[in-house]
């Protein structure tokens, strides 16, 4: 599959923006986050313009950007409405909670409330994302049990280590905070690894026997393309990336998305001062460009079965 | 409705994809762009396109030309999947279609698509498809006779066959039946609606005609011809 810039930053910066938004409505109903006012206005102003800039990125994938709220109609069987939806609903319990969290220090009652309500949205949301893709037939790579629980992980590793910067920068640094990011990512790590083994050593359940039917006659091979250019299909879904890249970028997604980060995150717990803050920054932004190959790597190393029609054979 | 597809007969001449482009760049869903047609980067959307594949190896191997356009399936993902519900499948008739006033262009019907049959007009932002001629199959300023998709009207071998898929008695799903039509990577389990016949075996034999099934070399025993001719063709098999 074409990996469109859009929708890659999309799922990476609203993933991030998503799992902040997690933990800060839980951190503050157990009270495990500090009401701090500077760390609340920092915290949600950064889950927000994650969440907006990436959902505003989404919007540039469309073609009439300005029908986009037709979406939001169909979310009785479609998961991309359902996200939309869930993407909407979960700014309104956002907005009171972050205020009397972030200024009044409210950390009970109704604010506690919306926050865990914002919280279950936010992780709805996501689970929304990832089910888009998971319920694609077509592409085997997608349509894969490790889908969803690596997109969950990740929101929640991504959100971790940015929380973990600002309560870094603000001095109130919450081991709790430092494990669950480097626990997600150890998490993290493992699933991907599944994932992987899962579609290299899947068969491919479509083939160009199945796709044309003419298997009893024998192998089937592309004798003529209908058309001598790409076409819509082919630029969109026909994207290969070769098994020698896939492997290198495997390895940097694996050790800059998860390795580094599990054990910066880690040590962060250990560290105090500026070095816990600098140590805390490090490990997000491996994290960033590590899950930014790996978003990359999930469209990249996804194959369409209509290019079964095109002579691939997709195993 | 749908379509039935003679993989048995198909010349692979891909007069149907050029009558359908000409058709719907006027019709339903017009017009169907194209980009630098004559150019080195042409790029245009069809909704139908003629594949062309070898199945099996040696003797037994033959080239299959192969038609493809929407399927108009039972269980259609384009449409579940669709955010708007710009993508519907019609109750009376079960042709999938687009709303290209309510269609946002995600592309996701595309994705959710295995076959491939939907094309995206980035001159419109909107994604479009084969409509099954719906401006044809009930358009009453035409012929009764012509009342078929276009790809179907214009099939100079008849390997194209329309009608009602959905009535077992038709003549459509009687073909079917005989030549044990099937569907394209049942395993998804989209259902498609449209049908393709397998090639039929090939001949072995000559059948009632008496004739060789294979012509024997003529030339081989020289024992009746005169020395002159064995010497020209000693010299010629040199």
């Amino acid at each position: 599959m074409h990996p469109a810039p859009s929708v890659i930053l999309f799922t990476v910066l609203s993933g991030t923006g998503y799992g902040m938004l997690f933990l800060l409505g839980y951190g503050a109903a157990t009270r495990l986050l500090p009401p701090d006012m500077r760390f609340g206005i920092a915290a949600f102003a950064m889950a927000i313009v994650f969440i907006t800039v990436g959902l505003l990125a989404s919007l540039f994938h469309l073609g009439h950007p300005e029908r986009a709220w037709r979406a939001l109609s169909q979310w009785r069987s479609s998961w991309l409405s359902r996200e939309g939806l869930l993407a909407v609903a979960t700014y309104l319990p956002t907005a009171p909670f972050a205020i009397a969290w972030s200024f009044f220090g409210l950390n009970a009652g109704i604010p506690a409330v919306s926050g865990a309500i914002a919280g279950l949205l936010a992780a709805a949301t996501v689970f929304a994302t990832s089910k888009i893709y998971a319920t694609l037939k077509p592409i085997q790579q997608w349509h894969n049990s490790w889908v969803t629980p690596g997109y969950l992980v990740i929101a929640l590793m991504s959100g971790a280590l940015w929380l973990n910067v600002l309560l870094q920068w603000r001095g109130l640094s919450r081991p709790t905070i430092a494990f669950i990011a480097a626990g997600a990512a150890a998490v993290g790590l493992a699933i991907k690894i599944c994932y992987w083994r899962s579609i290299d050593t899947t068969p491919a359940r479509s083939t160009p026997e199945s796709a044309t039917g003419l298997g009893a006659i024998g192998r089937v091979r592309l004798l003529e393309s209908p058309h001598t250019q790409d076409n819509y299909l082919l630029r969109e879904m026909g994207y290969r990336v070769a098994r020698k890249h896939s492997w290198r970028l495997r390895r940097i997604a694996l050790s800059f998305g998860f390795f580094v980060p599990c054990v910066l995150a880690g040590l962060t717990a250990a560290f105090t001062g500026k070095l816990a803050t600098w140590t805390a920054l490090a490990a997000a932004l491996s994290a960033g460009l590590g899950i930014l190959v790996e978003r990359w790597l999930f469209f990249a190393e996804a194959r369409h079965t209509v290019t079964l029609y095109y002579g691939h054979r997709n195993s | 409705m749908g379509l039935v597809i003679d993989l048995d007969i198909c010349v692979g001449c891909h007069a149907c994809a050029v009558n359908c482009k000409e058709w719907n760049t006027g019709g339903h869903s017009a017009p169907l762009p194209d980009h630098d047609p004559y150019g080195a980067d042409a790029w245009g959307v069809w909704f139908n396109r003629v594949h062309s594949f070898e199945a099996g190896e040696g003797a037994d191997g033959r080239t299959v030309h192969f038609p493809k356009s929407c399927l108009h399936c039972e269980q259609p993902a384009c449409v579940t999947v669709c955010p708007t519900g710009a993508s519907y499948k019609r109750a009376e008739d079960g042709i999938v279609l687009v709303n290209a006033d309510t269609c946002i262009g995600c592309k996701l019907c595309s994705w959710a698509c295995p076959y491939g049959a939907r094309e995206f007009d980035r001159d419109e932002g909107v994604m479009k498809k084969c409509t099954l001629c719906i401006d044809r199959i009930y358009n009453e300023n035409l012929e009764e006779s012509a009342r078929v998709p276009a790809c179907v009207s214009t099939c100079p071998v008849g390997a194209r066959h329309f009608g009602d898929l959905g009535d077992a008695a038709s003549p459509v799903s009687r073909l079917v039946a005989e030549r044990g039509g099937y569907d394209l990577m049942p395993e998804l389990g989209y259902q498609p609606v449209n049908k393709y016949l397998p090639p039929r075996a090939p001949k072995r034999h000559a059948g009632s005609t008496g004739s060789p099934a294979q012509l024997k070399p003529a030339d081989e025993d020289l024992s009746g011809a005169g020395l002159m001719l064995r010497w020209v063709d000693r010299l010629l098999s040199r």
